[in-house]
């Protein structure tokens, strides 16, 4: 049985002003899907990301993300239709705690209930620990899971993944990766994952899309992505 | 004199001038650490909150009632004039100075060609009590507990709501307050307009103890900048110590020397605190905390 699409994009050209760093990118991305989008520094994956969220704006082409286009939209109004967006580098609010954190990312859909709470912190228990720290005092890897349970918290359809592993020890990037997957498991969430991490993208994604120049320029399977050379072929080129 | 009524003298110098500091800097330095920006109209918001508090007191409004209207009238002329005027100019901060400065002098001419060059204004409330010699004012009392009122009341504002948060976040992380949902373009419209109401009851309070002009802005606007200036950013970390500081510098000098000299202290705390400390009070206190 095919899904329905979540989220696709059809000739994408975005940009800071001047040439566009995306140029005329296609994907199509089906609902519970967990995809991958690989490619060497500079390719333009964070702004596939920024501009999939509206942090960057769209210059020709479309978003349609549950069959309505969103390219016009501003950041928040998207956030509102239930994106999550996880950036890279983690973009924590430092001076805020963990918990006024998570209550930012549960304005959307009316504040934070304390079965949200509870469903957040049974995937990330660090963070009740850490509830009235400032986030700017936690380490990288605990940063990301607040960064992670941020969206979460207001049950998002679709999350964008940026680099989740990016200067984060070996032993935390994996229980993430074990923890999304189980979050696609449970809550048929679909994601799209912007990493540089062989291991990462292999214990999570179910495909991948290769990114060069600003567009997509090949397809990855299951079997391809197991396929460690070639792989790595996609990664370092 | 005895050293009791010495000390409460001392203690009503500094109450005076710490909530005259306070009052008049908290609206300023809202929009200033909330947004970054530097409003140079800011003595006009006061000066329409005078104006209104006053216009309703003769129009028979209970003056602790016109006082709120001033305040409301002032935040939403500052609701106006951030959809109009600074909304566009955020990503130009010299400008919004210029721009604000603009409406500054509109302000205080417009309001001396539409109501003149002064207006006839209400006698302070509550007269004067006695502590030994002297006799001291009580609504200055009033005003030194609207000072602490105002500051609990931000303080509340930033920490215990949704507004609190949404705000708190925006400024530190605009953009991803934006992709978590958060409309950052009404943030800042509410926070203006919270600045300006703020400068509005500060004129509201200050109007029955002043002659109304049209550049009445003017008295404020020094103390309402160095107040910020030696403060930062931060408005509880910042512009309610610095206001405690220049209090103690402000009266002190007042006191021995007289107004002149209480003026000129206050801009050497300000030299001085700016050579030690180049955030000002709130970047020292914040500068291991980010």
């Amino acid at each position: 049985m095919r899904k329905e699409v979540m989220l696709s994009t059809l000739g994408l050209r975005a940009g800071y002003g001047g040439k566009p760093v995306l140029q005329g990118l296609d994907l199509e991305v089906r609902e519970g899907e967990i995809v991958a989008v690989i490619g060497r520094n500079g390719v333009g994956k964070s702004t596939l990301m920024k501009s999939l969220i509206g942090l960057v704006p769209t210059m020709d082409g479309s978003i349609v993300y549950q069959g309505s286009p969103v390219e016009g939209l501003t950041a928040f109004k998207r956030a509102r239709l239930g994106i999550g967006y996880v950036p890279q580098g983690r973009d924590v609010f430092p001076r805020l705690t963990v918990g006024e954190n998570i209550a930012v990312g549960g304005l959307r859909s009316g504040g934070v209930s304390e079965a949200d709470r509870k469903r957040v912190l049974g995937y990330f228990p660090i963070l009740e620990e850490r509830w009235s720290q400032r986030a700017g005092t936690m380490s990288g890897g605990q940063q990301q899971q607040l960064a992670i349970g941020r969206v979460l918290v207001a049950n998002p359809s679709l999350i964008l993944l940026d680099e989740p592993s990016e200067g984060i020890q070996p032993n935390i990037v994996q229980d993430i990766a074990r923890i999304m997957v189980q979050l696609n498991k449970d809550t048929g969430v679909t994601v799209v994952l912007v990493e540089q991490n062989i291991d990462m993208i292999r214990a999570m994604a179910q495909r991948c899309y290769v990114m060069d120049k600003g567009r997509i320029v090949a397809a990855l399977g299951r079997e391809e992505l197991a396929d460690g050379e070639a792989m790595r072929r996609h990664l370092a080129v | 004199m005895d050293v009791g009524t010495l000390a409460f003298s001392a203690l009503y110098q500094f109450g005076d001038a710490f909530a005259f500091l306070v009052l008049s800097a908290c609206g300023l330095a809202v929009i200033f650490g909330m947004m970054g920006v530097i409003n140079l109209a800011h003595g006009e918001f006061i000066m329409c909150g005078a104006y209104v508090t006053v216009s309703a007191a003769h129009a028979g409004l209970p003056l602790p009632l016109a006082i709120v209207l001033g305040a409301l009238v002032a935040g939403m002329v500052g609701a106006l004039v951030e959809i109009v005027v600074v909304r566009h100019l955020y990503d130009r901060p010299l400008d919004t100075i210029v721009a604000t400065w603009g409406l500054s002098l509109i302000g205080t001419q417009g309001t001396l060609i539409l109501l003149g060059s002064t207006m006839a204004g209400v006698g302070t409330p509550f007269g004067s009590f006695q502590v030994g010699a002297y006799s001291y004012s009580l609504y200055r009392l009033v005003l030194f507990v609207m000072a602490i009122v105002v500051l609990a009341g931000l303080y509340a504002l930033f920490n215990w709501t949704r507004f609190g948060v949404m705000a708190r976040a925006t400024i530190q992380v605009p953009h991803m307050a934006a992709a978590l949902g958060v409309d950052t373009r009404r943030v800042y419209s509410l926070t203006f307009a919270l600045g300006a109401g703020l400068a509005g009851l500060a004129g509201g309070l200050y109007a029955p103890t002043m002659t109304l002009v049209p550049t009445m802005g003017t008295t404020f606007i020094m103390e309402a900048f160095v107040t910020v200036v030696v403060g930062g950013a931060d408005v509880f970390l910042g512009t309610a110590p610095a206001a405690a500081l220049l209090a103690v510098v402000k009266a002190t000098m007042t006191s021995w020397y007289g107004q002149l000299f209480g003026q000129i202290g206050l801009l050497v705390a300000v030299i001085v605190v700016i050579r030690v400390l180049p955030r000002g009070i709130s970047g020292f206190l914040l500068r291991e905390r980010a």
